[in-house]
């Protein structure tokens, strides 16, 4: 092990850690006002339980000797995890990397669900997919499991991440039901500049995901930091002339989103492609994203965020992509179509199937089974008023105007029922005794 | 000729513009405005601080009507705003004394009725 290594690998981890930051202003710029905390709390809060589960249990799954299905419980709560080396770095590292993946995969899916799910169902439905379906996908691919067996190349995690994140995205849709405006009222974006910082943020942070994921700083980690660098960017570029080609402007949250596509795209391929195919992989994953999100609006799929479009197509095409452009010359061995290995792109294909099928139908189960012991949606009224206030108790943008503040001892319920709760009644005096207590 | 004044939800909005739309009322103004209508507070906590927030965020409409159109509005406005929970808020209806369309100086009844279909915007 090298200071240099260990230097670099501890910088990409923080990187990661901040994309899922990034992926909450994303997110939070393109819904509504009054579900802006709720929206970005989906993200910030995988921050919290996730990674715990991850080190307790997630991360033994994941990343253990075991079946080639999934790990075994040798690494449970950190055991044997110290500063014995894992390739060139410290295991407890590499651990904390890959920590950084796991809390931003699920935080994805929620894309498809904000304003509409209950924040307590959404808690309980990542935690327990965070175990279920993305340490077992990890390790198929990652962790010696039965995709790294067959030669599936996923540098970064387009299939690991991204499209497993889209299936589950697809299926929570599904089963969540659209909201109740979709389709009858404009929904539109409250803060289109949080969304283009979020897009900025998750760039530069996608740089420790992409790069970082050579576990080393050497020349992998600067052939995947430049292709992080090119791939976007051409999708950018694609995404910008698609919008001028069709006649129309060029629009903010299609930059925006652009941006977010083009990583995707990049991602399985990072460490495998020249720097010219990266190019040429972001111009080709724009036009089915930008595609599939023009047609999914007119649809009744209300995947809000359009984490299937972007995440699911973008991540296929980047996972299949990476079978045709991978090269000898820059993988150091893994060789795709162009390299005289046609066969890779079945592999590849293989791989997103699977991925995808193991994926839709866990969350299936997973949400299915929280159905029977709470409600995954909130009520009608309370998605009318907003989840700001009903499920947090808070709002995104308050002037304080008519607020009254209550003493201490009432708010904590000291004494004696509160006089509010005593004449209980309409839906908002509800939401004052579900708030009450909380921080 | 009259004035309708409606406070209603904000999250209303939309369905009240489309009732009103669809019962031929071409000229309204809004307005956000806050208001206490005797819906009970929701209270919010930042921190330690716990508050009641005493004014709920409403839309005021603003729509001035020749006398046969203010029955049509007042339905209309009923059937988009009224969800049936304390807060739904009120309407009112006023005299006016004068109407001026600016455009042309046309006064009173015919400033107030449509000279031709509104045309979409491109």
């Amino acid at each position: 092990m090298n200071n240099a290594d260990i230097g670099w690998m501890l910088l990409s981890t923080a990187l990661v850690l901040l994309m899922t930051p990034a992926l909450a202003f994303f997110y939070g710029g393109l819904v509504r006002s009054k579900n802006a905390l709720n929206t970005m709390m989906m993200s910030f809060v995988a921050l919290g339980p996730v990674a715990v589960v991850w080190a307790l249990i997630g991360y033994s799954l994941a990343f253990s000797p075991g079946h080639p299905a999934i790990g075994s419980l040798s690494f449970a709560g950190l055991r044997g995890v110290g500063m014995e080396a894992q390739g060139a770095i410290p295991h407890l590292l590499f651990m904390a990397f890959q920590g950084t993946f796991a809390i931003i995969t699920p935080a994805l899916i929620s894309g498809a669900v904000v304003e509409r799910m209950r924040f307590n169902a959404y808690l309980a439905f990542i935690v327990l997919w965070v175990v279920l379906v993305y340490a077992p996908v990890a390790h198929w691919v990652w962790g010696g499991g039965f995709l790294a067996s067959i030669g599936a190349l996923d540098f970064a995690g387009g299939a690991v991440v991204h499209v497993n994140a889209a299936s589950a995205a697809l299926v929570a849709a599904l089963v969540i039901g659209p909201r109740k405006d979709y389709g009858r009222h404009a929904i539109l974006p409250h803060n289109v500049p949080f969304t283009m910082l979020g897009a900025g943020l998750l760039w530069f942070g996608w740089f420790g995901f992409n790069a970082g994921s050579a576990l080393s700083a050497g020349t992998t980690a600067t052939l995947a930091f430049t292709n992080t660098l090119l791939g976007p960017a051409a999708t950018l570029a694609a995404w910008t002339m698609i919008d001028m080609v069709r006649g129309g402007t060029v629009t903010a949250v299609g930059a925006a989103t652009a941006i977010v596509v083009g990583l995707v795209v990049v991602t399985p391929a990072a460490g495998f492609i020249s720097p010219i195919s990266a190019i040429v992989m972001g111009a080709l994953g724009a036009a089915p994203s930008y595609f599939a999100l023009i047609y999914r609006a007119k649809t009744r799929l209300d995947d809000s965020l359009d984490v299937v479009a972007a995440h699911g197509l973008g991540g296929a095409t980047g996972a299949i992509l990476t079978g045709v452009f991978a090269q000898a010359a820059w993988s150091g061995g893994a060789r795709g179509l162009i390299d005289g290995h046609p066969a890779q792109v079945l592999t590849q294909v293989a791989s997103v199937l699977i991925v995808m099928t193991y994926s839709g139908a866990a969350t299936f189960g997973i949400l299915k089974a929280l159905a029977l012991v709470m409600p995954l949606r909130i009520a009608d009224r309370h998605e009318k008023l907003g989840l700001d206030v009903a499920n947090h108790g808070e709002e995104a943008y308050t002037h304080g105007d008519g607020a009254i503040l209550v003493p201490a001892h009432r708010s904590l319920g000291v004494g004696g029922k509160p006089k509010e709760a005593v004449s209980a009644q309409s839906a908002a005096d509800v939401i004052a005794v579900q708030s009450r207590g909380g921080a | 000729m009259k004035l309708i004044v409606a406070v209603i939800r904000p999250e209303q909005l939309s369905d009240v513009l489309e009732a009103l739309f669809h019962a031929e009322v071409r000229g309204l103004t809004i307005s956000r405005v806050q208001g206490h209508g005797g819906e009970m507070e929701h209270v919010e906590n930042y921190r330690g601080t716990s508050v009641k927030m005493a004014l709920a965020e409403k839309v005021r409409l603003e729509i001035g009507v020749s006398n046969h159109f203010v029955q049509p509005t007042i339905d209309a406005i009923l059937a988009g705003a009224r969800t049936g929970e304390v807060g739904d808020g009120k309407i009112m209806v006023l005299p006016i004394e004068k109407i001026v369309r600016i455009r042309t100086g046309e006064e009173d009844q015919d400033a107030v009725t449509p000279v031709q279909p509104v045309e979409s915007i491109e």
